[in-house]
């Protein structure tokens, strides 16, 4: 079981604001001293940068940044730290990824996303098609979040790229991709499978070589960590194929007038200093997370998800329309009130003390797809409590109430 | 903090006054903001510089309708160059609350649309 009480100790938000009902960890996560500690610890007493100074502050940071890497190997079971890329967010891993494959795709050659993803992995891969002339092909969800019952059709000998996410931004579901990718290899062995794990990787056990995809990308922000960082983790066969990014400093092995060696995985695609601080504190993230168990988190968020939904549906019946399947299977709920704007509900509900999202939550073709202008987002983390619910359901009782529905 | 819902906005994003089309416009424009959804059809029916009348349609919040609604009230009779003169802080004035940057956004979609209407 999760101790909620116990956990809130842990994040100093709720030091000054007790009863602040936070469900926006969808969009990042709270923080917990561990991590604000670290990064803190950094700055104040060890802040040099790394792979550089041979003095003893220098080697301390190289250390723990590097520490980080082992444990995110670990954590995804990923085969080697050659893996690992650290990026900013999973934005900029899918940016660095379609980069990468750029060079191999021509003309003709087809990449397949879903409607439902988020638009850090559906622009990239569009405007990439644009370019390049590629067939840009989309699978359709219905509005339980299942995929086309057909989507297998369009899949095919030229297909290149799929690209999904392993829980939907807004639709909460989580998708079978062991089973996605069976199917997938099973028609076309050399497809290359990337998987949005933004969402999932905060709570829902990772294993990439199980999973059997070829690039997994998502964010620490989003799992308790800073802000601005992210990784990449890809097979490093296939990263070995991929051209660098960004050119600069830390990813050179020689430069001469001529021509420059690139330095070897993972440090060729890390060009720049990068958010040491953010890096090393990441670390105590993961730590955080495995001391109280992603399957304990995962249980409580979902419990939390169902009750929430159960609870909407039974106190607004008609007047509520729910995004996604009657079974939740992540923390995340996104309804709307009908004949209430999202950003109304949002605005009365923070009067209450509460922050959940409105809008469309970087889905817009998704939202387009169900015929929703807006919608309101609540999700469920680790100190999330049931109070949490009837606190909200409660709010929103006051929202119908003010515009008489 | 005090909430941004008083009975006067809510009244207004109920029953929006000057809701619905204008066949003796002008003037015409849609906007939206892709962001939040909203869009918004302005109507005017201009004469000798003023504003004769005025009418809008469209989907929105609560903020965006009474915002909306109040302007065009406002607006109903005022002369072209006086309407040039509003601002932010006339919206605010009118709405009679404080709203944080974000939502602003909302409150000002019908100003731009009545400026860009009248500038033609």
């Amino acid at each position: 079981m999760i101790d909620v009480i116990e956990i809130k100790k842990d994040f100093p938000i709720f030091k000054d604001n007790a009863d602040f009902v936070y469900l926006d960890s969808t969009a990042t996560s709270l923080k917990p001293s561990s991590v604000i500690r670290a990064m803190s610890e950094y700055y104040s007493h060890y802040s040099a940068n790394i792979f550089r100074g041979v003095y003893d502050i220098s080697e301390r940071s190289t250390k723990e940044y590097e520490e980080t890497r082992s444990l995110v190997k670990e954590f995804i079971h990923a085969s080697s730290e050659a893996e690992i890329i650290f990026t900013r967010n999973t934005t900029e891993s899918i940016n660095l990824f379609v980069n990468g494959m750029s060079d191999r795709l021509q003309r003709g050659d087809e990449i397949v996303t879903v409607i439902s993803e988020h638009h850090s992995n559906f622009v990239p891969w569009q405007q990439l098609a644009q370019k390049k002339g590629l067939i840009f092909k989309i699978i359709d969800v219905d509005k339980t979040g299942t995929w086309q019952e057909d989507w297998q059709s369009l899949i095919t000998k030229k297909t290149k790229v799929l690209a999904t996410s392993h829980v939907s931004n807004v639709l909460g579901t989580l998708n079978p991709i062991r089973q996605i990718i069976k199917d997938i290899k099973k028609i076309n062995p050399d497809i290359v499978i990337l998987v949005d794990g933004a969402q999932a990787v905060g709570s829902v056990s990772v294993d990439v070589q199980a999973l059997g995809c070829d690039a997994y990308v998502f964010s620490a922000h989003k799992m308790l960590g800073p802000t601005g960082v992210g990784v990449l983790w890809a097979k490093e066969e296939l990263l070995d194929t991929l051209p660098p990014y960004q050119f600069g400093g830390e990813m050179i092995r020689s430069v001469t007038p001529q021509k420059t060696v690139f330095a070897n995985l993972p440090h060729r695609f890390e060009a720049g200093t990068p958010h040491i601080a953010g890096v090393i504190a990441f670390k105590q993230a993961i730590l955080y997370l495995q001391g109280k168990g992603l399957k304990k988190i995962y249980d409580h968020e979902v419990a939390l998800a169902q009750d929430f939904y159960n609870k909407l549906n039974n106190t607004f019946g008609k007047d509520v329309t729910i995004i996604g399947p009657a079974q939740r299977a992540s923390g995340i709920v996104a309804f709307t009130i009908n004949g209430v704007h999202a950003h109304d509900v949002a605005q009365i509900l923070n009067e209450d003390n509460i922050a959940v999202r409105a809008g469309h939550h970087c889905a817009m073709p998704l939202h387009d797809r169900l015929g929703v202008e807006a919608s309101v987002r609540a999700s469920f983390y680790l100190y999330n409590s049931f109070d949490d619910v009837d606190t909200i359901v409660r709010s929103l009782i006051k929202v119908r109430k003010m515009f008489n529905k | 903090m005090a909430s941004i819902y008083q009975e006067i906005i809510l009244q207004h994003a109920e029953s929006p006054h000057n809701f619905g089309r204008l066949p003796s416009s002008t003037n015409k424009i849609v906007l939206d903001n892709p962001l939040c959804g909203d869009v918004i059809q302005m109507e005017v029916e201009i004469r000798g510089k003023i504003v004769t009348d005025i009418k809008f349609t469209g989907k929105g919040c609560a903020i965006s309708k009474a915002s909306a609604s109040l302007l065009t009230d406002f607006a109903k009779g005022k002369k072209i160059d006086e309407l040039r003169a509003l601002d932010k802080t006339s919206i605010i004035k009118l709405l009679g609350v404080e709203l944080g940057p974000n939502r602003l956004k909302c409150a000002l979609l019908p100003l731009e649309a009545l400026q860009k209407l009248i500038h033609k």
